[in-house]
């Protein structure tokens, strides 16, 4: 029972990450109507950069202070760079040509880093547990995990919901016009939007990086399971994809934690661990299929643009 | 009184708080070309989208030669006999324009599960398709990529798309938007023509044309019909004066 | 087409003549290695002209084609594992069961559009390639040795690697020809229109979804017989053959030689895999100049390779 628990709380964990990684593609979506597959390659950098930093500096927090920032100004640097070029093209265009930059950035990395993969290991105060509830304990690393990403949650609903740009999204405004209208200076707003989705994107990957890996190719798993998140949550709808997030996290980590064990029952131990992680990716992809059968504009979709 | 060949029933239909059309009631009699006016932001192309399908009404039914079509999927309304055209050009721009009216002929040609014989030299296909293209005057550029064409040939070409689904009526949303004095006057030549075979539901914003060619108009005005009656009556109707008439006036000196 | 040779025209039968000509050199100059890397061109070219069927002409981009891939060699790797070595039920099987899968995957993911088909269909070739991995039985993540490749009798020995690349060549030559029928066919005109506007193909009385879909399940096809073919020449299966990474070659192998023309994708399947051989023999990091590359291509050459000889910059 306890381990349950304590396996729901790692599925909301992975559902707040799931959900920080789908509100920056919906935003950049929203206001730029731009499709990125190097998403995830922005996850891997700011779990690379929070590594680096981290073993610089000899601080956590400060790594990942800087990684932050370091995310951030990657994240702008390639809007300007890469990313401008695409503005306006048809959604092909868009996935084809971050598709390439998916490529080198996985290169990028290999060549900077080395095939091997780095690890970010947390400071000595943030190993400790927490008693949550009487007799339950969880570790404070993922606690603080959940609490800090729902504080995220919480100012990314205030923007959505309470500024101009907010309303920009919630309209679908991928209009240059319009928002050019409302007295913005729309280059400064894209790359600054696209810094953020960055940001939001290395801030999921700095801080998973330590319960897992930081290696080469690690954004594109996450990525699927966005999209994923997204589709069963319903297109351009921050809500949903939170609600969504949080489903898929949970459905994710129990399969992952209790289907091997049953698998074992029926079949061989070898063939039982091999069977029980496929079965829980098939869980989530299953129920992403039910979703297009039965309610294919997702659970919460977003109101019509 | 003869069956309408088009009966709206309160026809109803909201945004979040906007109301886009207001328990509409029409019905609009073989061979009869009605127009549909009032100023933008009236629902008009809304009407028109619940018209072909493309958006489901709240409440109220649509009837087509007397069959209840309101749930029925756009593809099916056009394999029924009901032809639109789009305000924007909705054209397929990467091919001429021959081909853009043959794939319309195309689809009323039986199924298209033909997987080897080349579409293209199919004369069953490109005859009609360039007799379309006729009647509207582009036989001239049937061979012109649609992206090299006039803003008013797209909407010549728009027609002749609709035509070529041998339709029962026309739904034309603004078929002279953007258009000069000669293309319009062109374009109400061929509508006066195709009035005699045809029926023909028609939004537009020209009222020279809206009065050269209506048989009865009807005014909408924040989703709700005003007023309703043949070009004479719509003209005196102090309301329709205030509200819409009157500006156009203005504007057209 | 007309009757002067364009320079187009004489690139692709340039291209076939050196593909036919590949054995007589190999033998000749004893390089087996050549043989080996252009059987894997020529397979591979067949799965990308399938890909192109549905993404360039379809406006469907599939993420996740290389499942097919898997599919096919895993019906002949469990067939033959099983004791099935006849390569008449084999192949068949493999195409019948890419076809289901397509079926099945397409009538899903055809209800959405855009980013959000791509990311469904690269989600649902990820749950077959977790599936692949959970099979302990044949191989899981190790993957599988074939021990003895698709008999055909007295037929043809595909063990013989000339008679085995001359039978890809084959296959390939028909794909091409095939898809050519079926892409100007009145079928072609409704898959091609829906890529164009499909708003528009509903309007004038389309119901696009079911030869959206029959497209898809033809693409999955070709793509499973080409897995079957690509089965035999590895002498080996693993859930390598359908990761994610595999389908982004297909869709650089079409985007770069050009989605626009049928045979595009073969010049794309031979630039990438010969550019690999040679790049990688300077720098183990040739993919970082393959990234922006594309991008450019992407951005500037949408045509591709085979647009760039027509004179045509968009795709």
């Amino acid at each position: 029972m306890l381990y349950l628990i304590e396996q729901c709380l790692n599925g909301i964990q992975l559902g707040m990450l799931l959900f920080l990684l789908a509100a920056g593609l919906t935003l950049i979506f929203g206001i730029m109507d731009l499709v990125n597959l190097a998403h995830g390659s922005l996850y891997m950098l700011g779990a690379y950069f929070a590594a680096t930093f981290a073993a610089v500096t000899d601080s956590f927090l400060a790594g990942i202070g800087l990684a932050l920032l370091a995310t951030l100004v990657a994240g702008m640097a390639l809007e300007v760079i890469a990313i401008r070029p695409l503005y306006g093209r048809d959604h092909l265009d868009h996935v084809l040509g971050t598709f390439g930059l998916l490529l080198f950035f996985n290169e990028l990395v290999r060549l900077i880093w080395g095939p091997a993969g780095l690890t970010l290991s947390l400071p000595p105060e943030m190993l400790t547990a927490v008693q949550i509830l009487p007799g339950v304990y969880y570790p404070l690393y993922r606690l603080i995990i959940i609490l800090a990403t729902f504080a995220v949650a919480l100012l990314l609903y205030a923007l959505v919901m309470r500024t101009r740009i907010g309303m920009l999204i919630r309209a679908g405004a991928s209009n240059r016009e319009m928002v050019g209208a409302l007295g913005i200076n729309i280059k400064l707003l894209y790359t600054l939007v696209f810094g953020l989705g960055a940001a939001l994107a290395g801030f999921a990957g700095m801080m998973q990086a330590p319960l897992s890996f930081v290696q080469i190719g690690m954004g594109e798993n996450i990525l699927i399971l966005a999209f994923v998140v997204i589709i069963i949550g319903g297109i351009g709808s921050i809500r949903g994809a939170f609600v969504a997030a949080i489903i898929i996290g949970i459905i994710d980590t129990i399969g992952r934690a209790f289907l091997p064990d049953l698998m074992r029952t029926f079949m061989s131990y070898s063939a039982g661990s091999s069977a029980g992680p496929a079965l829980s990716s098939m869980l989530i992809y299953t129920l992403m299929a039910a979703v297009l059968v039965f309610r294919p504009e997702g659970l919460f979709p977003a109101a019509r643009r | 009184m003869a069956d309408a060949l088009l009966e709206i029933e309160d026809l109803s239909k909201r945004f979040g708080g906007v109301v886009a059309s207001d328990a509409i009631a029409l019905a609009v009699p073989q061979g009869e070309l009605h127009a549909i006016i009032g100023p933008n932001g009236a629902g008009k192309t809304t009407l028109i989208s619940q018209l072909a399908g493309e958006i489901a009404p709240d409440a109220g039914r649509i009837r087509f030669a007397g069959r209840d079509i309101t749930g029925l999927p756009i593809f099916r309304r056009s394999q029924l006999g009901l032809a639109r055209s789009f305000q924007i050009t909705s054209l397929f721009l990467d091919f001429a324009a021959i081909e853009n009216v043959a794939l319309a002929v195309q689809a009323h040609a039986g199924h298209s599960f033909h997987f080897w014989r080349a579409a293209r030299s199919q004369s069953e296909l490109r005859t009609p398709a360039r007799a379309a293209l006729a009647r509207v005057g582009l036989a001239g550029r049937a061979d012109v990529v649609v992206s090299n064409l006039s803003h008013g040939e797209h909407r010549q070409l728009e027609i002749a798309m609709a035509l070529a689904t041998t339709p029962s009526i026309l739904l034309l949303d603004e078929p002279m938007a953007g258009m000069g004095p000669e293309e319009s006057a062109r374009m109400v030549k061929t509508l006066r023509e195709l009035k005699r075979e045809l029926t023909i539901l028609l939004i537009e914003h020209d009222m020279e044309a809206v009065f050269a060619l209506a048989d009865r108009i009807t005014v909408l005005v924040y989703g709700r019909i005003i007023a309703s009656g043949t070009p004479e009556a719509i003209r005196a109707n102090a309301e329709v004066r205030q509200a819409y008439l009157g500006e156009q006036e203005q504007r057209h000196g | 087409m007309s009757g002067r040779l364009s320079p187009r025209n004489a690139f692709v039968a340039g291209v076939i003549a050196i593909l036919a000509l590949v054995p007589v050199y190999a033998e000749a100059t004893g390089n087996t290695f050549m043989m080996s890397l252009f059987t894997r061109i020529v397979i591979l070219a067949i799965a990308a002209v399938s890909l192109n069927l549905i993404m360039g002409f379809g406006g469907m981009v599939s993420f996740g084609h290389a499942v097919y891939l898997g599919i096919g060699g895993y019906a002949v790797g469990i067939l033959a594992k099983e004791g099935v070595n006849s390569g008449l039920l084999q192949w068949p099987l493999a195409v019948a069961a890419s076809a289901l899968f397509a079926l099945t995957v397409g009538a899903l993911s055809l209800r959405t559009r855009g980013v959000y088909f791509i990311m469904i269909t690269l989600a649902f070739a990820q749950m077959v390639y977790y599936v692949a991995i959970g099979l302990d039985r044949y191989g899981g993540d190790d993957g599988m040795t074939i021990y003895k490749r698709s008999q055909f009798g007295g037929l043809i020995d595909l063990s013989n690697k000339t008679a085995f690349y001359y039978l890809c060549l084959a296959l390939l030559l028909a794909t091409i020809y095939i898809v050519w029928r079926l892409v100007h066919s009145r079928f072609g005109m409704v898959i091609q229109g829906a890529r164009s506007n499909e708003r528009r193909m509903r309007a004038i009385g389309f119901p696009t979804y079911r030869y959206k879909l029959l497209g898809f399940v033809f693409a999955g096809m070709l793509c499973g017989l080409a897995g079957a073919l690509l089965a035999n020449h590895t002498d080996f299966i693993s859930p390598a053959l359908m990761h994610w990474t595999r389908s982004g070659d297909l869709i650089v192998m079409a985007v770069l030689g050009g989605m626009g023309t049928v045979f595009g994708p073969v010049i794309g399947a031979v630039a990438l895999l010969v550019l690999e051989e040679l790049l990688s023999g300077i720098t183990e990091y040739w993919q970082i100049i393959l990234g922006p590359l594309f991008l450019l291509v992407v951005l500037f050459a949408r045509g591709g390779i085979d647009g760039l000889l027509s004179g045509v910059r968009r795709g």
